[in-house]
């Protein structure tokens, strides 16, 4: 398995290191215990598509926002997390 | 040199190179080999029918096939140290000098005493394992297990280390194709002109597949003419890769392909500076699986004799190793493909006894080569075999409509049809579709990029193998983007392929579905019986299919007589899922070079050459080699040389390389801020030119790493993590900053390996550090307070970090200079520490210290604890949000009676303290409900005098004072200690401010 680094090109799999979902955002200071909880704990155990953190730390440090089809291992996307994680201002 | 027997050599023909004899000892006997032969076809033409005995019932075996099917011929291939067991004769390319003995046998292959087991067969039966021996369950590992194993095993292992090397590499290209038959060079002549990288893998040692054993005419040419012109070919073309003696054994996620080159197993020892094999990962955009098919057995009482072959095994011993399997030969088939065997033994001279031929029908062309050979062709099945002493002796037909028959031979040929090589169209969970035309499974698509052509999809004929090999390389090389021009196809006249399903005779005696594991028909019926319906159930039970050879002669027949005595068709009972290697593949070829001292790199301190030279001995910590102790003339024990330092240490001064800390540059105006974030204190209101303890938690509320980070310049951080986590904390920071806190904006700096650090210690280290570093800077307690950090010059004009921290309580400095300064740093702190005698010391003094004030480490930062377990508590800052504050306040990591640090002794002063011994209150019984914590670090402290050491117990600050027992049932130890303040040695912290 390769990942398509937007940054260092196409890499092997051991330059990565899998982090999880990317979809739990990092709730705001005053959110509250059972938000963090969720944040901290609760996990989509997807059969499909899902949109996940690895880490290019053979690479260039980026950590990546990679779109992988956990049933075919297929990959259709890969960009920057920058930002992915962070509180969502308001909402 | 002797001729040697060879007495079942033909004169003429075969791929062999009678000028090049080959001498080989086979079960301590001398016998005489060509080159081009296999062990097994050597064995063939030595007239070696005996080769092995069989897994559970010590039957005698003999060759069954001439590929890597082989379920029988497994032998143990060299002596000593390169002794490897479960060797294929039938892939051993013969050399000068190989050594073989058969397997299982027990004294000798003639007369074995484990054959009894024969006699209980009975209790040998499918799921022997789990009826007989269950029960009682100490029985198994003391009795059962260890009889089983040397009443039911294969070849010995070589039982040392193996001397050779392995090797990996990567290799990409455009077009992987797996096998040279017809199909295999047929695509690589379409992708290769096309202007493709091209990567041609062949298990075999020849080019050529079957057509090396059945010929054949391609473009008006003989086989093996066409075979050396398209090799030529391919070879003359600057990207098209040829590697004989590699397995493509598996497909991987993203087109990669794993493949095992048995660079040098053609050699007694492989050439110096060269690897025995290497595994390949072929990263491609495209893969032709032309892996061509296995032809299948009849299962019949007896068809393990030896003497019993496949069909077109025995053409391949006639027609490329001129080697005769027997003089008088049977042939049983069901199907047209077979009767080339008789073909070949009449065209060979020898004697055809009878066809057995299942189906109603034979073709006009082969009664009239029956008539003209004078062999009978008897319609019927095979029921029996009568054994003699050298195998095959007689053949008991049952013939259609009743009768019976009876052949004289000594070799019987079978052909059941052919099943193509699913194993890596399948592999990815695929499953293969059954197609009753030829009565077989075949690719029901494949992984992405990948597509069967030939007899490996089904395709038998060799017009068709021809065909579709060239037609699935054109269009691969097109989809990988080349469009040369391809020329034109080879072409061959289609066989025709005719077949009569035929899987299981019935009669009396054993019946054998997977000869390697002794698995009979009657298992699997009785599997069936005991309710084990699905396949993926059989298996197990049974343990078809599940031995070296993963049931290629086997599996489809086990189905089948499943189908069979379930009453449900064969595709209805579907296949196991397939999964790789497609061969076995030496745990030795995936570890590479990664093994002794070369498993993992190893990083080496900057002062490690020097450490070396002062006779230090190391210890492991991750990656790294540090410094554990300097041991000295007279000494008698790690003891006295560690507490010899930590007193020069307390007394005078000393120094450790510390460079293994992760070192971490912060920059940037939120630097800050972002610290603040991450460590559960404060950080962007400490001063420039200070440093602070800092401790981090993982989102949880557990401690994650602790260290000293300081502030440079206002937007400028330096920050040290413990050495095992240094580069999983850069991991989270990057995490934090880039995903967590992107509007933040600061920057991080890997400085691991670029700073050399060391800590000089004691009362004595500012007399040293005068030495060291420039006259104008001011190392006084006004000048560089406790706690100060800042850049100074040193004598000479070299810049270094100088940090006034410690971790031993002592009066003590940090110093980093750049790592190519580390060495020379080292022995500059020797020469200007003279006059002051200076110590070098270890890691271990460096624990000792550290207990002895209290400090926590990797013990105590265990992954369980939080701030308040460590007695960090009232660091957590309530003026801001940092990472795992919410979860840190959750009841369970908040309640009182938690497990937290208290520091230990024994009440007897002499006593040894050891580390992992539980906390048992006084009276109370030891076990699971009266466990309160354990001893978490321990070590004799010189200052005290005695065994200290560290606990995590339960309530165990409020406890100063108590006396519990310290139980430690790992060694056998019991006895009492007082819980004490975890600060050991000035707990004012006087000396370190100094
Ligand atoms: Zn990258």
């Amino acid at each position: 398995m390769r990942i398509i680094c937007p940054f260092c090109g196409e890499r092997e799999l051991g330059e990565f290191t899998y982090l999880g979902d990317a979809k739990p955002q990092r709730p705001a200071a005053d959110a509250g215990e059972d938000a963090v909880y969720d944040y901290v704990y609760l996990r989509d155990n997807i059969a499909g598509v899902i949109s996940e953190y690895w880490y290019h730390g053979g690479g260039c440090r980026a950590w990546l926002k990679v779109t992988r089809n956990t049933l075919t291992h297929e990959i259709s996307a890969v960009e920057p997390a920058a930002g992915a994680g962070a509180a969502k201002v308001g909402a | 040199m002797m001729r040697g027997d060879q007495a079942n050599r033909l004169n003429n023909g075969g791929l062999i190179d009678r000028t090049a004899p080959l001498s080989f000892r086979f079960d301590g006997k001398n016998f005489l080999g060509f080159k081009g032969d296999t062990l097994a076809s050597a064995l063939v033409a030595n007239g070696i029918k005996l080769v092995g005995r069989s897994f559970k019932y010590h039957r005698p075996r003999g060759i069954l096939t001439a590929g890597s099917e082989e379920p029988n011929a497994l032998v143990e291939l060299r002596s000593g140290a390169r002794r490897e067991p479960n060797t294929k004769a039938t892939t051993a390319e013969l050399y000068e000098g190989l050594e073989a003995a058969s397997q299982n046998r027990w004294p000798s292959l003639n007369f074995d005493v484990m054959s009894v087991n024969q006699l209980f067969a009975p209790i040998f039966v499918a799921g022997f394992y789990y009826k007989t021996f269950m029960w009682p369950a100490k029985f198994w590992e003391a009795i059962y297990e260890p009889a089983i194993r040397r009443a039911a095993g294969l070849g010995r292992a070589a039982g040392v280390s193996d001397p050779d090397h392995y090797d990996k590499a990567w290799a990409h290209c455009d077009v992987v194709i797996a096998g040279s038959g017809p199909a295999g060079l047929a695509a690589a002549l379409a992708a290769g002109r096309s202007g493709a990288r091209v990567i041609l893998c062949e298990e075999d040692f020849v080019l050529g597949g079957r057509l090396l054993a059945d010929g054949g005419t391609i473009d008006g040419l003989p086989a093996a003419e066409w075979i050396a012109g398209a090799v030529a070919e391919l070879t003359a073309m600057p990207d098209v890769r040829i590697m004989r003696r590699t397995t493509l054994f598996g497909v991987y996620d993203g087109g990669t392909y794993g493949a095992i080159e048995r660079v040098n197993d053609h050699l007694p020892v492989p050439p110096e500076h060269q690897v025995r094999q290497r595994l390949w990962r072929i990263v491609a955009k495209r893969c032709v699986v032309a892996a061509g098919a296995i032809e299948r057995p009849i299962v019949f009482a007896g068809n393990d004799t030896p003497g019993v072959m496949m069909a077109s095994a025995m053409r391949s011993y006639i027609n490329r190793y001129a080697a005769t399997p027997a003089r008088r030969i049977a042939l049983f088939t069901n199907n047209e493909d077979g009767w080339r065997t008789a073909e070949t033994a009449i065209a060979a001279g020898l004697q055809v006894a009878a066809v057995i031929d299942a189906r109603p029908d034979v073709s006009p062309a082969h009664r009239s080569l029956a008539s003209k050979g004078g062999f009978p062709v008897l319609h019927g099945s095979v029921s029996a075999v009568d054994r003699g002493k050298a195998g095959v002796r007689k053949i008991s037909v049952a013939l259609t409509g009743g009768a019976r028959a009876e052949v004289e031979a000594d070799g019987l040929a079978v052909s059941g049809g052919w099943n193509p090589a699913v194993g890596l169209t399948s592999y990815h969970r695929g499953r293969p579709k059954w197609r009753d035309d030829i009565a077989a499974f075949v690719p029901d698509g494949a992984p992405p990029g990948m597509v069967a052509a030939g007899a490996a999809n089904g395709a038998f004929g060799l017009g068709a193998c021809l065909r579709e090999g060239f037609e699935a390389g054109a269009a691969a090389a097109r989809d990988a983007g080349r469009g040369g021009n391809i020329g034109s196809m080879p072409v061959a006249d289609d066989e025709a392929f005719s077949l009569t399903p035929l899987w299981h005779v019935a009669g009396n005696g054993k019946a054998f579905v997977d000869q390697q594991h002794d698995v009979t028909a009657s298992d699997v019926e009785l599997a069936q019986r005991e309710g084990f319906q699905s396949v993926e159930h059989l298996k197990r039970y049974t343990t078809l299919g599940m031995a070296t050879d993963q049931g290629k002669t086997s599996n489809v027949a086990g189905l089948a007589i499943m189908a069979a005595v379930t009453g449900k068709s064969i595709p209805e009972t579907g296949t196991t899922i397939y999964r790789p290697p497609y061969v076995p593949v030496a745990i030795g070829a995936f570890a590479g070079h990664h093994r002794d001292e070369n498993f993992h790199a190893t990083r080496l301190t900057p002062s490690h050459h020097w450490a070396a030279e002062q006779g230090a001995v190391f210890v492991d910590t991750g990656l790294w080699k540090r410094a554990q102790w300097y041991p000295r003339a007279g000494e008698k024990d790690w003891l006295e040389s560690v507490t010899r330092e930590v007193k020069a240490v307390r007394s005078g001064v000393g120094f450790c390389d510390v460079s293994t800390l992760g070192k971490i540059d912060v920059h940037g105006p939120d630097a800050g801020a972002f610290l603040d974030r991450v460590y559960i204190n404060a950080f962007s209101s400490l001063a420039v030119g200070k440093a602070r303890y800092g401790l981090m938690l993982r989102e949880d509320g557990i401690v994650y790493d602790d260290g000293t980070t300081s502030r440079l310049a206002e937007d400028h951080y330096f920050l040290t993590t413990t050495t095992a986590k240094a580069g999983l904390v850069m991991q989270h920071l990057e995490f934090c900053r880039q995903v967590l806190f992107p509007e933040l904006d600061v920057q991080l700096t890997s400085v691991s390996d670029q700073w050399a650090q060391f800590s000089i210690a004691g009362p004595k280290t500012r007399d040293l550090l005068k030495e060291i570093v420039d006259p104008a800077e001011d190392l006084s307690n006004e000048g560089f307070p406790f706690m100060g950090a800042r850049e100074v010059k040193l004598r000479g004009g070299l810049k270094a970090r100088l940090f006034r921290i410690s971790f031993s309580g002592e009066m003590a400095f940090e110093i980093s200079v750049p790592a190519r300064y580390g060495e020379a740093m080292a022995r500059n702190l020797m020469l200007a520490g003279k006059p002051f005698g200076v110590t070098p010391y270890g890691t271990e003094a460096l624990g000792v210290m550290r207990i002895e004030k209290g400090h926590v480490a990797g013990p105590e930062l265990n992954g369980t604890t939080t701030a308040g377990d460590l007695g960090l508590g009232k660091m957590m800052s309530t003026k801001k949000d940092f990472i795992g504050r919410v979860m840190a306040g959750r009841e369970a990591l908040t309640v009182p009676n938690r497990q937290v640090v208290v520091g230990i002794k024994p009440t007897d002063k002499a006593r040894r303290l050891r580390s992992g011994a539980h906390i048992i209150p006084k009276g109370e019984t030891p076990g699971p409900e009266n466990d309160q914590g354990y001893v978490t670090s321990v070590c004799f402290s010189p200052v005290l005098d005695q065994w200290i050491g560290l606990g995590l117990v339960e309530r165990g600050r409020e406890r100063i004072g108590e006396i519990v027992r310290a139980h430690d049932p790992l060694r056998g130890e019991d006895y009492d200690v007082e819980f004490c303040n975890s600060v050991f040695y000035d707990p004012d912290g006087g000396r370190q401010r100094g």
